[in-house]
């Protein structure tokens, strides 16, 4: 035996271009179910209806068309709330807050999760119990309740509010990444790059994070539909936007003492509302089925 | 139900009985695609017979095994063929009387014992349940009496206290035991084994195959044993058949196919099991086996194969041989018979020591005490790395070896007390209280290569690391460095842009061993690193370390349970059990005189042919 034989064969079927990461492998397995086509087709839309609305709306939001809560006309075609705006023309306007407000902070919900969670679950001992007891107390407030408080001491700014449902999502977010981190940590890539002694922001960063880009993944669609809920709940209880400003949220609190005399005011933007939290959850649990099966595929190996 | 059978009565020479089981034609496909897994498939199994099925990973033998029950794994599907239990077609049963036939007729020993009981119920009802669902015996009374005797025959006790014990309250061992006394309990004609033993400790291993083999004989019992260790059923089985990428290439006795195979295949996998006399040098396979659909067309082990001529590609052989007793399948068959035996065993010339006792120590580690959590694991271990030498740790799962290991290369989570000391300079315990220089000296190769390299990296971005950790290198001088160490272990260049999962076991390892390569290290310490491979794949990595010691000098310290690996690889030996080192010597020396009982013990566990 003189050298060791070249056992390279090349593999028939294995192609060695540059694959996609595998965040994008799982969103298109997800793009497979017919759930996530739904999702994404229905969100698209409320985005763009958001976005375009207001090019297209009839009236300003703030426009005096009519006497308060006119059934529909040919001039407001979804009638008048209580003072006598343009029902369409509000709506058409009032997606762009509730929409830009919950991506913020379900972001800030995310980074702020997903550091404490991959800090805890890679550090262990002391720093994971620190960690992790101290969200629990956070997580024991209702998020609502917690939002409330603090709104009643600093008053309705948007900035607090987006804040502060960032903040009540960070906990379950940190559970989860906590959890796919610590699966991540004892494979023996980590006790290798240990060994070299490389830097453990290098090893949470380029080690564990591209490992737990999926299940990131989901949680970012369902954390965006509990902010949606929550963001048009704080709205509703007046804590959010502010009269005279158009917000779905909002309507729904101004119009609903007339919801027997013109029920559109209010039933149109709770529809918009539950329209788009169904469609962010539905590309949620597309993307989640989606990570469980690829799980299944590569996992056997 | 008949009286048990007598040992006496089904004691006749195995393999003259009448046909239990019988296989044709099998043909099992991946379900949408269409991909064979098997193909082909013919084999029978006599009456008290045990035949071993061996093959290496992704071979289909497991498939083919489940598919005697009419069980398929998901994604699977039988495509064509027949399976003939005592006459009763067992793929047209219906759900009713299949329910009857598994446990009945035909039984399953699956690998891994621990997830195959349920946690949640006691032993004792879970071989109740078996009982109770084939009806067994007339009372509760049968059934209990049953019971008692299903423990005693696999050597259990049968006391009320341990029936009530969980799956989770015995050892790996004993659940294997009662596995296959669920599996027994209806007396059925044929058991399937599906690698009962791979998740036990040699010692454990030895005595669930005598298990087996006394009950075979004594219940007359016939058996299919699927294993990818040929030495593992060479004591146990009656006849083998060898399954290369979904097909039968060799079925024979075991006598003739270890005296002389027909088939290539069957002698080079021959080469590649380690012995433990030494007579013969390990010979990896080079390549590895075809999954299904990477298989070419005409006989799947041509590519691997030394006899391979253009017909090969063509077309599959046909089977050729002794009626059913001794078939095989290569066109060029007759002429491997031929050949005699002794063709593929290359003499063995002993790992052969670059440097003598008397070289420096580069690693000692003096009365060392190593904690798990607060318990004790190591006690008082005393042991010297030399320049230039291998030092093979040898022991079962919970000797202490592997924390040993992970001790030197500081990453032993829990307490430590004693001296390790890298050339006369002590050691901090964690890898990053010591100095680049001392983390460069001593590199670790884990023992799994599916969980050792990150699946979301490039091979380029895996042997980056080290080169960017230790060594200030410019792009070019890296990408050089890198296609040096593939050369090392014999890797092409191609693979830097590919990801882990698009390389196979083998491919995998030797990255790993690149990776620790690219360090420069003076010791490189290998922690059971052929443990997850297939025997040929193990013997080529095998091969690959001792060339690499021998032309780079570095020193290794290398872990295993298998004592038939070290003397292919090591000069000395350190055998552990319990956390304490119970023989030091060298290779020769402890092999062939082994002092301690405990030695003795090991090398007459360990399965050899």
């Amino acid at each position: 035996m003189s050298t060791p034989e070249a056992v390279t064969v090349e593999t028939p079927g294995v192609v060695a271009e540059r694959r996609p990461p595998q965040w994008l492998l799982t969103i298109r397995e997800a793009w497979r179910l017919r759930r996530t086509k739904a999702g994404v087709a229905i969100s698209v839309a409320m985005v763009a209806l958001a976005l375009f609305g207001p090019l297209i709306a009839p009236y300003s939001p703030t426009e005096f068309v009519g006497p308060p809560f006119a059934a529909p006309s040919a001039t407001a075609w979804l009638g008048t709330d209580y003072i006598g705006h343009d029902v369409l023309s509000r709506v058409l306007y009032g997606g762009r807050t509730v929409i830009s407000l919950a991506l913020a902070a379900t972001v800030i919900g995310l980074v702020l999760g997903v550091t404490l969670g991959m800090i805890s679950g890679y550090a262990r001992r002391w720093v994971d119990e620190t960690v992790m007891r101290l969200l629990d107390v956070v997580l024991a407030f209702p998020s609502l309740v917690l939002a409330l408080l603090f709104v009643a001491v600093f008053g309705p700014q948007l900035w607090l509010i987006v804040l502060l449902v960032g903040i009540s999502h960070a906990p379950r977010i940190a559970r989860v990444m906590r959890a796919a981190t610590l699966e991540v940590t004892q494979r023996d890539f980590i006790k290798s790059a240990e060994a070299l002694g490389v830097a453990h922001r290098r090893i949470l960063a380029f080690e564990i994070l591209p490992n737990i880009s999926s299940p990131l993944l989901v949680e970012f669609g369902l954390r965006l539909t509990y902010s949606i809920g929550l963001i048009a709940g704080l709205s509703f209880l007046g804590f959010g936007m502010q009269p005279p400003a158009a917000d779905w949220g909002l309507m729904i609190n101004e119009n609903r003492i007339g919801i027997t005399v013109q029920p559109l005011a209010v039933a149109v933007p709770v529809m918009l509302i539950a329209v788009l939290a169904i469609s962010t959850n539905l590309m949620a649990d597309g993307l989640g089925r989606a990570l469980i099966g690829i799980e299944r595929d590569t996992g056997a190996t | 139900m008949n009286g048990r059978p007598s040992a006496t009565a089904n004691a006749g020479a195995p393999g003259s009985g009448d046909i239990v089981l019988s296989v044709e034609q099998l043909r099992i496909v991946l379900d949408p695609s269409g991909v064979d897994i098997d193909d082909d498939v013919s084999l029978v199994i006599r009456q008290g017979e045990v035949l071993g099925l061996v093959g290496e990973s992704a071979s289909g033998k497991t498939t083919a095994a489940t598919s005697l029950l009419a069980h398929q794994r998901r994604g699977a599907k039988i495509a064509g063929g027949r399976i003939t239990i005592e006459g009763v077609d067992v793929l047209a049963a219906s759900p009713t009387e299949l329910r009857r036939i598994r446990g009945g007729l035909i039984s399953y020993v699956p690998q891994d014992a621990s997830a195959s009981l349920n946690p949640a119920l006691r032993i004792g009802t879970q071989l109740a349940e078996i009982l109770e669902a084939h009806h067994f015996g007339d009372s509760r009374e049968d059934r209990e009496a049953r019971l008692v005797q299903m423990m005693s025959d696999v050597l259990l006790p049968s006391d009320k206290a341990f029936l009530r014990r969980y799956p989770h309250q015995l050892s790996g061992g004993q659940q294997q035991r009662v596995a296959i006394a669920i599996a027994l309990a209806c007396r059925p004609k044929v058991i399937v084994f599906d690698e009962p033993t791979t998740a036990l400790d040699v010692t454990t291993q030895a005595h669930v195959l005598e298990t087996i083999r006394a009950l075979t004989r004594s219940y007359g019992v016939s058996a299919l044993y699927v294993t990818h260790d040929l030495a593992v059923v060479a004591n146990l089985a009656d006849r083998i058949a060898v399954m290369y990428a979904g097909r039968l290439v060799e079925v024979g006795p075991k006598a003739a196919l270890f005296a002389g195979a027909w088939h290539p295949y069957t002698r080079k996998l021959l080469a590649a099991i380690p012995d433990l006399s030494g007579r013969h040098a390990l010979k990896g396979i080079p390549g590895w086996a075809p999954r299904p659909g990477q298989r070419v067309s005409g006989c799947a082990f041509a590519p691997r194969c030394d006899w391979a001529i253009e017909h090969c590609a063509a077309e599959f052989p046909p089977a050729e041989g002794l009626a059913i007793e001794h078939q095989v399948r290569c066109w060029r068959s007759s002429e491997v018979r031929a050949q005699g035996a002794s063709h593929e065993a290359h003499l063995r010339s002993a790992a052969a020591a670059l440097g003598s006792e008397a070289e420096k120590t580069v690693v000692s580690v003096r009365e060392l005490i190593a904690y798990y959590q607060s318990k004790e694991t190591l006690h008082d271990v005393t042991a010297t790395l030399r320049e230039h030498r291998c030092l093979a740790l040898v022991g079962e799962s919970g000797s202490g070896k592997t924390t040993l290991a992970r001790c030197i290369s500081g990453l032993h989570p829990f307490k430590i007390v004693g001296d390790i000391e890298l050339r006369g300079k002590p050691l901090a315990r964690e890898a990053r209280g010591r100095s680049v220089a001392e983390r460069q000296a001593i590199q670790y190769i884990f023992q799994s290569p599916y969980s050792s390299l990150n699946p979301r990296k490039t091979i380029r971005q895996i042997l980056a690391q080290p080169l960017s950790v230790f060594f200030a290198l410019s792009n070019d001088e890296a990408e050089a460095r890198m296609e040096r160490v593939l050369e090392q272990v014999a890797l092409d260049a191609s693979l830097l842009s590919r990801y882990p999962d698009q390389l196979s076991g083998g491919e995998r390892q030797r990255i790993a061993i690149a990776r620790a390569l690219a360090a420069e290290p003076s010791v490189l310490i290998c922690d059971e690193v052929t443990s997850w491979l297939d025997v040929s794949v193990q013997a080529a990595i095998i091969e690959l370390l001792e060339e690499l010691q021998r032309v780079t000098g570095v020193s290794m310290l290398f872990v295993t349970h298998n004592l038939a690996l070290i003397r292919s690889v090591a000069q000395e030996v350190a055998v552990m059990n319990e956390g304490r080192i119970v023989e030091y010597g060298e290779v020769a020396t402890v092999l062939d005189e082994p002092q301690a009982a405990y030695t003795r013990k090991l090398l007459a566990d360990t399965p050899t042919i």
